[in-house]
């Protein structure tokens, strides 16, 4: 069960990044909108989503939104995961959003985060404007009817509630040490 | 034929995987059984090598045989789809093309 709720402020964390460097959640301050991102490297939802994450980060870098993708997986448990894994996977995909690593899962279990990918948008204010799901289908991205992440950046930044503020968030759960 | 298939409960493909099955079976005119097996246990998973939910055997053989290296988990498994793309559910077509094969081999 997520810790907070729409309408709480988001939890500070500092992490380090696939880039070898410490990431604040205060370094996005200035920013429009952040949308941290509870994800991984081998939870097949993650990577069903993933082209989807960074598309959402290319469109919507110029308006100040900002993504932010972090993984708390258990490495020992599932290699796939570890911090030298998470980098090859940054620079295969290209991604272009900070990717941080929550070794001790101190992160996830403050936020509650229970799957992956498990998405909270918060405003610039840094309060949570949305929770849950990319959108409403894994499977098929041209089979998307519900673009929930969407649906509510475009709201957020016009100033105005998300149409839907929760939903479900669906994936692989989170793996604990 | 033998079917089997191996469902991890955290996963929430496997209701959909399992209706995906049942509809290929139907269309292609196979009355098998299937057996259902949970898997809940490191120790199960290791036993059936069983790489991620959901696994399906025919026979014996995965439908998607996995890499050497993979390894046994209580996770969800990744499917590369005829497009390219990743899905934590097996395809139609893959579905039907190992049911084909077994079908053929008997």
């Amino acid at each position: 069960m997520a810790n907070l709720k729409p309408g709480d402020r988001a939890i500070p964390f500092t992490l380090p990044g696939v880039d070898d460097k410490e990431h604040a959640l205060s370094d996005y301050a200035d920013k429009e909108a952040v949308v941290v991102i509870f994800s991984c490297n081998h939870c097949p939802y993650v990577q069903a989503w993933e082209d989807r994450m960074i598309q959402i980060q290319a469109d919507y870098a110029d308006k100040g939104v900002q993504l932010i993708a972090i993984s708390a997986n258990d490495a020992k448990k599932y290699p796939a995961d570890s911090f030298p894994k998470m980098k090859e996977r940054a620079r295969e995909k290209g991604f272009n959003f900070p990717y941080l690593y929550d070794e001790t899962q101190e992160v996830a279990r403050a936020y509650g985060a229970e799957r992956t990918p498990e998405v909270s948008l918060f405003d610039k204010a840094g309060v949570l404007r949305y929770h849950g799901a990319i959108d409403d289908n894994y499977e098929d991205p041209n089979a998307v009817r519900h673009h929930y992440l969407r649906d509510a950046l475009d709201a957020v930044l016009a100033g105005q509630d998300p149409p839907v503020q929760e939903t479900p968030p669906v994936g692989c759960t989170i793996k604990w040490k | 034929m033998e079917i089997q298939f191996l469902y991890y409960e955290e996963c929430p493909s496997h209701e959909k995987a399992l209706e995906r099955l049942r509809q290929v079976m139907a269309e292609e005119g196979i009355q098998a059984e299937i057996e259902i097996i949970k898997v809940e246990t490191e120790e199960q998973a290791r036993r059936w090598r069983f790489v991620g939910s959901p696994t399906i055997l025919i026979n014996g053989q995965d439908i998607d045989p996995p890499p050497a290296d993979a390894y046994y988990a209580l996770t969800c498994r990744a499917y590369r789809l005829e497009d390219g793309r990743i899905s934590p559910l097996p395809s139609t077509a893959m579905i039907r093309r190992a049911l084909r094969a077994a079908r053929a081999s008997l």
